[in-house]
């Protein structure tokens, strides 16, 4: 379980003369939950949509799964998985049509897809609702339902950004709880949330500040290495230090 | 004296029950606080009272005004600040603000004390277009333009919704003063911990309220018991915890897990089975709970589904 499925060094992105990214450096382990933490803002989103090959970086390193972010854009896109609250899944499309759709996007084998979107569909308990449109689903279940999609090509590893953003308490830890069975069966995960008792949920946390990552560190080391009951008193602590 | 009053209000889209019986009263000055996770009905109700939709039963009222008969006079007298970032992209922060004030037929100057303590933040950015400023300077502007006529009520759909904590702490701190001011103010929000910010809060969930009352009276109403687990190994704890019959719900919540016994078991039984499942480092601890217990426990009630 010790191999880097991101591998970031002084990763940089500028817009102009603003630097979104400025040097970041880190790694995410196979099978780990890495938390990205930060305020609005402070660049997260650009961090993603680098590491995910959607763009080019300034300067620095970085590779994902072993693909390089500047050559293999297009290799690397096969090889992740991602999803977010603000776009997940087609509402016009039934249950079963988006998992066919992006099963198909990953150049998945009809046979598989078949074979898959009856597994999945099981696993969420869905069977009833197979051919309903997305649409007429509670939000819950779409996102559920979205992080099974998301990784049912097995993908080395998932982005997930706010995927739990409006979703409510109990169906919340459902998320939670498969999130954990994915990497449970080794697919590394990288999860940016605002909820912040979801930050103890994770491996390890980064917290991203005016474009840096100014700590990094399992949550009980960012929690006493500042002297703080929970990771909300953590966040308070860097991003206020910011202003 | 209320300023917000609302009986057995009704709304379906086709098929689906957007809000079933809902009634409550919102004091004047108060905070009031709607919560519960999106598709609950939040949004509905707001477009009610703001005279923005029409219920299909039921009556509601604003200062006295009724939301259908009397909509003209409700708008006059509230702000509305809805989910969705509604002011116009391609003008400029005091563009905006000025294009709100012009509307209801002021001017920022005569509201200026208003809205000072907040405009100050984005001033600075005031030649800037509204859609180039980050998520919380937006959020700034929004609240400026829906008090820029000196409102008696605020409607505050989920300002807070995808903003980061500190972001967060700072709108709740400028809520404080409005209400000092004497504004009657009707938030929602999807996250649980903003309740201890209300005077009372509704919890709604599947177009139902669940509950009415201050966050203390919901909390000390909280049935049975509730502990604090803790293992060397939380991830397999999880997973065990739910396999354990003398438990009648287990969630985790940050670094614990929250577990609600059933009657005639003890922490010693927990114990007993988690040595048995090869734990180690066990913490188990009595617990208050809080308010997302009490969410998760009232969403649990067969009379809540």
């Amino acid at each position: 379980m010790n191999e880097d499925i991101i591998i970031t060094e002084d990763l940089t992105k500028k817009f102009g003369s603003f630097i979104a990214c400025d040097k970041i450096s880190f790694s995410v382990k196979k099978g780990e939950i890495f938390g990205f933490l930060g305020a609005n803002g402070a660049g997260k989103t650009t961090a993603i949509r680098m590491l995910c090959g959607l763009i080019l970086p300034t300067s620095g390193k970085a590779a994902i799964g072993g693909f390089d972010i500047y050559k293999d854009t297009e290799k690397i896109k096969l090889n992740i998985g991602y999803m977010s609250q603000k776009f997940s899944l087609y509402e016009d499309l039934t249950v079963k049509e988006n998992i066919q759709f992006y099963g198909g996007i990953y150049r998945l084998s009809p046979k598989d897809i078949k074979e898959r979107s009856k597994q999945l569909i099981g696993e969420l308990g869905l069977e009833s609702s197979e051919n309903s449109l997305i649409k007429s689903l509670p939000l819950g279940w779409r996102q559920k339902l979205a992080f099974s999609i998301a990784i049912q090509h097995e993908p080395k590893i998932v982005f997930l950004d706010e995927p739990t953003s409006g979703v409510d308490p109990v169906t919340r830890r459902q998320f939670w709880d498969l999130i954990y069975k994915a990497a449970g069966r080794g697919i590394s995960v990288f999860v940016t949330t605002h909820y912040m008792d979801e930050a103890e949920y994770c491996g390890r946390v980064s917290m991203m500040v005016a474009g840096k990552i100014e700590a990094m560190g399992t949550p009980k080391e960012l929690k006493s290495r500042f002297n703080s009951g929970s990771m909300y008193e953590v966040f308070l602590h860097l991003a206020r230090g910011a202003k | 004296m209320n300023s917000i009053e609302i009986k057995n209000i009704y709304k379906s889209y086709k098929d689906a029950k957007a809000l079933e019986n809902i009634s409550f009263e919102v004091k004047k000055g108060e905070i009031f606080g709607l919560i519960g996770p999106d598709g609950a009905g939040k949004t509905t109700l707001f477009r009610i009272l703001t005279t923005l939709l029409l219920k299909d039963s039921g009556s509601a009222s604003v200062e006295g005004f009724d939301v259908e008969k009397d909509y003209k006079a409700i708008r006059n007298i509230i702000g509305y600040m809805p989910g969705r970032f509604s002011l116009y992209q391609d003008l400029t922060v005091e563009e905006n603000l000025k294009f709100f004030a012009t509307i209801f037929d002021t001017s920022i100057e005569d509201n200026y004390e208003l809205i000072k303590d907040i405009y100050v933040q984005i001033e600075p950015f005031r030649k800037r277009k509204a859609g180039q400023l980050s998520g919380g300077m937006k959020q700034k502007l929004a609240l400026c333009c829906a008090l820029i006529h000196q409102p008696k009520v605020l409607f505050l759909d989920e300002p807070t919704t995808g903003v980061d904590p500190v972001s967060r702490h700072e709108f709740w701190e400028m809520l404080k003063k409005l209400k000092d001011k004497g504004i009657t103010i009707l938030v929602s929000t999807p996250y649980m911990d903003e309740a201890s910010l209300c005077d009372r809060i509704a919890l709604i969930q599947s177009g139902r309220i669940m509950h009415i009352d201050t966050l203390d009276n919901i909390v000390s109403a909280f049935p049975g018991n509730l502990y604090a687990v803790k293992s060397g190994n939380m991830i397999a704890l999880n997973f065990d915890l739910k396999d354990f019959s003398g438990i009648s719900s287990s969630y985790i919540f940050g670094e614990y897990i929250h577990i609600s016994l059933k009657k005639d078991n003890d922490e010693n039984m927990i114990m007993e089975f988690l040595k048995m499942k090869g734990h180690s480092d066990i913490e188990i601890s009595k617990l208050q709970p809080g308010i997302e217990d009490c969410f998760m426990e009232l969403m649990n009630n067969p009379e809540n589904r």
